[in-house]
């Protein structure tokens, strides 16, 4: 039963619209807008300066964070996924209901725990004097620099999106119709053949969306990269804040956002037609 | 899920056990250091474990930029939620109601913003608030939290209205009931848990969003705006015992959500 729109409907659909439109498109609008305006002694300008975009654009330094950036991010989307499915295979097909609720419910826990503490944390365990080197101190080993590498780097972003992963994933395998799992037994498929030529295949939805996800957090994330990579390599994030914090230049942090809003669209894009080939829905 | 599959093996399914107890070893392991190393004497933690000590929480205390952020926290989270969740449960009974041209884009923009990277987010709500005046104060981070937020509500209350069954406003209409109060008799009531479930939920993530806040904050820092700043500057516990408090007051929050929204197992559709 629909009726047409009335005042009664519009108390309920407009206030999140404007919201939207005021302080989500205009702010992403106004980005486009900036990234053409110049800065004349701390002050900005209105105006339509292409400036801004062929500075960025020539310098090698924005090149450079631009291939680490997407490097990172693709990395991470492949060993979070990678490392996620084993995790998220055995809480869809190996435990019980009242255990698989609580496995979800404990991948929940992470999103309420603030990720700068947990970024933190890892910093006392990767340090050179931190547990890890500790532990291997007690057998000999050691100590490794493990802080302010790319490798720390890369445990951050785990830490950002492994938890999201692994339920989107447990998600999409729950969905799977278990008499194609039978079916295949039945003909005599063996488990890894199994697991790789029906459960993968029927899943892949859900998988790729779960690794666009990473990719996406991992992409925009500035504090792994900071703190636990030491800022070596230089990211995209990491150039967006010291533009934007320390050089008041933020029509040229405008260039750089906007890039990468521009790489993150081409890259859903890509992964969601990907995701969706050849489903007839 | 066939329990006698020929194709079982134990030292697989032990083998897959193994592996989900080291993820979420991962998982917790920065979650359990925090706790830990917040009751650790040592300036640098690490192994072996100093002595008990309760100093970074009295050191925390102490610290009045510390309360003030957490007071700031505290106002921006309460606000937050509840706008938030006013205007997610709009959105969602908004889909769950009408079609109407141009609802995909509606839908996308009621759903898209924690998409965004928050950097981007953080730099754009800055440019654009100091153009209008509104950067650098706490009502600044409750207009960027709110659009972080809003679809989380969006979609929990979205949830709880496509269990309700579809026939239960039509019957009010028929029975008389005008729009309103059909609203108020039939569709609150039944959403009341998913609506407190979305307060305290977004009430919980915005207490722990620091990027946009950093970016837009200015001299008004939130908690974890606080936390960054022990972080840029030199290493210290305090931030796990910061890290502690929260987690323990955003836990607060999530259980008492869940508690909410899993009370709808316990009683199906019986809010007539």
């Amino acid at each position: 039963m629909r009726r047409p729109i009335s005042l009664y409907g519009l108390t309920f659909s407009l206030p999140l619209l404007i919201w939207q439109v005021l302080f989500f498109v205009f702010p992403l609008l106004f980005l486009v807008a900036l990234s053409f305006w110049t800065v004349k002694n701390f002050a900005l300008r209105p105006g339509f300066d292409t400036v801004n975009w062929t500075t960025i654009y020539g310098r090698a330094v924005f090149w450079q964070a631009y291939g680490t950036t997407l490097a990172l991010a693709a990395a991470a989307s492949v060993l979070t996924t990678v490392l996620a499915f084993p995790a998220a295979y055995a809480i869809a097909f190996k435990l019980s209901d009242t255990a698989r609720r609580w496995a979800v419910f404990l991948m929940v826990i992470p999103f309420f725990t603030s990720y700068l503490v947990r970024v933190y944390s890892w910093q006392i365990f990767l340090s050179d004097n931190g547990i890890f080197n500790a532990i291997l101190g007690w057998i000999g080993l050691g100590p490794f620099a493990m802080l302010n590498t790319p490798g720390a780097t890369m445990m951050g972003y785990l830490t950002l999106s492994y938890p999201l992963v692994v339920l989107l994933q447990v998600f999409s395998l729950t969905f799977i119709d278990r008499t194609l799992i039978e079916a295949a037994h039945n003909l005599r498929c063996g488990r890894l053949r199994t697991v790789f030529e029906v459960i993968i295949p029927s899943a892949r939805t859900g998988l790729v969306i779960a690794a666009l996800f990473c990719f996406i957090l991992s992409f925009g994330d500035f504090v792994s990269p900071v703190y636990l990579g030491g800022g070596k390599p230089t990211t995209l994030s990491i150039l967006i804040t010291d533009t934007t914090k320390s050089g008041q230049q933020w029509p040229r942090a405008a260039v750089i956002a906007l890039s990468m809003i521009g790489t993150l669209m081409i890259v859903a894009f890509t992964a969601v037609t990907f995701a969706y080939r050849g489903k007839t829905k | 899920m066939s329990a006698h599959d020929p194709n079982r093996n134990r030292t697989v399914d032990r083998g897959l056990m193994i592996y989900l107890v080291l993820a979420y070893a991962f998982v917790f392991a920065p979650i359990a250091a925090s706790f830990v190393f917040s009751f650790n004497s040592d300036r640098f933690p690490s192994l072996p474990l100093g002595s008990f000590t309760l100093d970074w929480y009295r050191a925390v205390a102490d610290d009045p930029l510390v309360w003030s952020g957490a007071r700031n926290t505290f106002i921006v989270g309460v606000i937050v939620g509840v706008i938030s969740t006013l205007l997610g449960f709009g959105a969602a009974y908004t889909d769950y109601r009408y079609k109407f041209a141009g609802k995909q884009v509606y839908l996308a923009l009621a759903l898209l913003p924690p998409t965004i990277p928050v950097i981007i987010l953080g730099l754009a709500m800055l440019a654009y608030l100091s153009r209008i005046n509104l950067s650098g104060n706490a009502l600044s981070v409750i207009i960027s939290h709110v659009v972080v937020c809003a679809p989380f509500a969006m979609a929990i209350i979205r949830l709880r209205l496509s269990q309700m069954d579809p026939a239960l406003e039509p019957a009010a209409w028929n029975l008389g009931a005008s729009e309103w109060a059909a609203m108020r008799h039939v569709i609150l009531p039944f959403c009341a848990p998913a609506i407190f479930g979305a307060l305290f939920i977004t009430m919980a993530l915005s207490f722990d969003e620091f990027a946009v806040a950093w970016f837009v904050s200015g001299l008004n820092e939130t908690l974890p705006v606080k936390v960054l700043g022990f972080l840029q500057g030199q290493v210290s516990p305090r931030i796990n015992a910061i890290g502690t408090f929260v987690f323990i007051l955003s836990m607060t929050l999530v259980i008492l959500a869940q508690l909410l929204l899993s009370r709808r197992d316990a009683r199906p559709a019986d809010e007539e």
